[in-house]
């Protein structure tokens, strides 16, 4: 692709949008997957499928409500089973959204701006996914309210702020309103650009109501782009803060497997590493469905495989501390906890885990593979399985065999648990074709931007 | 409020197809003096907003008391809850546990900030906007697009419609049109 003139924006390397472009058809390529084109029947096979998924997810949870949290596997000593490894799961999966929309802002990775607007999207669906979990764990999630939220109640009980489980409250749902808003304000130049194009009157009003009579002057750019700044300049030290403060759900316990320092930088590595396995899961489909290769190029393909090589290196250093510190803490009850994880009963879930998450991302060094779509989709895949099994591995193995061999017992999901856990994946799937069926997948105005045309000389020239 | 004697039209708008021309043109707006001006383009253009001098915007420090508000509160309404409204002796522990009361203070001073962002961003901005007489100009929609716009308002003191029209003209630009109310 060396001769063509978008190159010149970075020699040596792939372009971040391929093909011939410029306003105009950058504009039209990505609205049009939402205006014009004709809905493949593929979306419509795609979200009966996904949809009815998420109406399995709400019978599940209408049973649990009516017979209880014993239709689970969870009991004592393992109180804490799918609920809380699936609310870990999607939690971490969504950092990635935030990683790239945020951080890789800060950091001026021009190449995240094709993918920043789906996988903040991705964010927004796993954490929503991810709340179901600690709220119907509860039993009667309609008196959470006040297990949860501090406010005054005719029985003035207040919630407690020693746990870290009520910082996690805090965290979530300010990570959850912070992603909502860093999204809409994301979305608002692009809500205009529908309400110009779209021809159906009544689309037109509702894109326009949406887009609250944004104009694109140059003041309202000029605080919007302050705002944006300053929200992924928030959204940074959030997003590290959420997963930290997941792991001192953990941390904080005294139990073997769990009271580890090195749990926070973990696993916000973890969530990192899983969350880029989910946006190659879905951008892999997502560019060949829209054939949107020119904007969602090879290169960022290469270089999320690479952002995943690294955090999955951080993970197996985390798997590798935990055995450590094990052995060279000499305490009996640790060493107890790893080898029974190595070689107890989950042993074939810690291999399996160590398989998917140390061995197989380490393909990734090679570049054939790296750049070899169709392997990147089942590496992600790969990844996603692994990072499930990760937790479960954390939260089973560490409960079910505690001090007291009198007290040990065993863990298994039941049919409900199972059913839960891929409803939600229907959920998560449904909200996603919504979202790329009526809005634009990929930000429009920040392509422009990235576009040769937009590079400007010193101004007064 | 009765409204102030206003000029028969909102001001003139002029087109431009690059975002070259747009900021030559921007420059020699300001240059001839006018201060009510807008432009309009498609993307954000710093070189833009330089060349009409929109430079301060005050929201940083509306970010910064956003984000003092919410941690003060934060820790305010912990320090209320465990030292005041439901004290649990636990162990012996101060009830004023400070170091626990962090990790939540930490949240809601990122909330408000947050909050203090977005809200601000759109006050500042007057939106929602349901209506503006900009988009009175057909070929407007297309400053969502691939177009860039420059509006001199009427209420400019050196505004003057004819000099002001051939003024723009003069600019290169591919259109000048009449902005109506």
């Amino acid at each position: 692709m060396a001769d063509e003139p978008h190159s010149q924006l970075l020699p040596a390397q792939a372009p971040i949008v391929g093909g011939r472009h410029d306003f105009a058809t950058v504009t039209d390529k990505i609205s049009s997957v939402v205006l014009t084109q004709k809905t493949p029947r593929g979306w419509f096979v795609a979200v009966a499928f996904s949809a009815s998924l998420m109406l399995m997810l709400f019978f599940s949870l209408a049973v649990l409500v009516t017979k209880g949290v014993g239709i689970w596997g969870i009991n004592i000593p393992v109180a804490w089973g799918f609920d809380i490894i699936n609310f870990v799961w999607w939690i971490g999966i969504g950092h990635a959204g935030t990683l790239i929309s945020a951080i890789l802002l800060l950091l001026r990775q021009e190449w995240r701006t094709s993918i920043n607007r789906f996988a903040e999207a991705m964010t927004l669906f796993a954490v929503s996914c991810a709340a179901i979990y600690p709220l119907f764990h509860t039993g009667r999630p309609w008196l959470a309210a006040y297990w949860l939220m501090p406010y005054p109640n005719t029985m003035g009980i207040w919630p407690q702020f020693r746990s870290p489980l009520i910082w996690d409250v805090f965290a979530v749902s300010t990570y959850a309103t912070v992603s909502a808003l860093f999204w809409f304000v994301g979305l608002i130049p692009d809500l205009a650009t529908l309400r110009d194009r779209a021809r159906n009157p009544l689309l037109a009003r509702a894109y326009g109501i949406l887009a609250m009579g944004w104009r694109g002057s140059a003041r309202h750019w000029h605080n919007y782009e302050t705002a944006y700044l300053l929200l992924a300049g928030l959204a940074t030290p959030l997003v590290i803060s959420v997963h930290t403060v997941v792991s001192w759900d953990f941390a904080v316990a005294l139990l073997p497997g769990w009271h580890a320092t090195i749990f926070p930088p973990y696993f916000v590595a973890g969530a990192i590493y899983a969350g880029f396995a989910m946006v190659l899961t879905l951008a892999i489909p997502l560019r060949k469905a829209y054939g949107l290769e020119d904007f969602i190029t090879l290169r960022h393909l290469e270089n999320m495989a690479k952002v995943m090589l690294a955090t999955g290196l951080i993970v197996a250093y985390g798997y590798t501390m935990e055995a450590f510190m094990a052995w060279y803490s000499a305490n009996p009850l640790e060493t107890f906890m790893i080898w029974n994880r190595m070689t107890g009963p989950y042993a074939s879930m810690y291999w399996a885990l160590i398989f998917c998450n140390v061995v197989a991302p380490n393909t990734l060094w090679v570049k054939n593979l790296r750049t070899n779509v169709p392997y990147l989709f089942f590496i992600s895949l790969v990844v996603s399985v692994g990072m499930w099994l990760e937790r479960y591995v954390i939260i089973v193995t560490s409960l079910h065999r505690d001090f007291l061999p009198s007290s040990w017992g065993m863990f298994q999901g039941t049919v409900w648990d199972w059913s839960t856990y891929i409803g939600t994946i229907g959920l998560f799937l449904t909200l996603l074709f919504l979202f790329l069926r009526f809005l634009p997948a990929i930000s429009i105005f920040e392509m422009r931007t990235l576009l040769p045309g937009a590079e400007m000389k010193e101004p007064g020239q | 409020m009765k409204a102030p004697v206003r000029p028969p039209i909102h001001g003139l708008m002029a087109e431009f197809s690059t975002p070259q021309d747009v900021v030559a043109a921007a420059h020699k707006v300001h240059e001839a003096g006018y201060r009510k001006v807008d432009a309009y383009s498609p993307y954000p253009m710093e070189a833009l907003s330089e060349a009409l001098d929109f430079h301060h915007s005050p929201l940083p420090k509306l970010v910064l008391a956003g984000g003092i508000l919410g941690g003060l509160g934060g820790y305010a309404l912990q320090y209320y809850t465990s030292v005041i409204a439901y004290p649990l002796n636990i162990g012996g522990r101060p009830l004023h546990s400070w170091v626990s009361f962090i990790p939540p203070t930490f949240e809601t001073t990122i909330l408000g900030a947050a909050l203090a962002a977005v809200f601000g961003m759109l006050a500042l901005n007057g939106l929602p906007e349901p209506y503006h007489p900009v988009f009175n100009v057909p070929s407007f929609a297309l400053a969502s697009r691939d177009r860039f716009f420059i509006c001199i308002e009427a209420t400019d003191p050196k505004y003057d419609h004819d000099e002001t029209w051939r003024f723009l003209v003069g600019l290169g630009a591919r259109a000048v049109s009449e902005v109506e109310h």
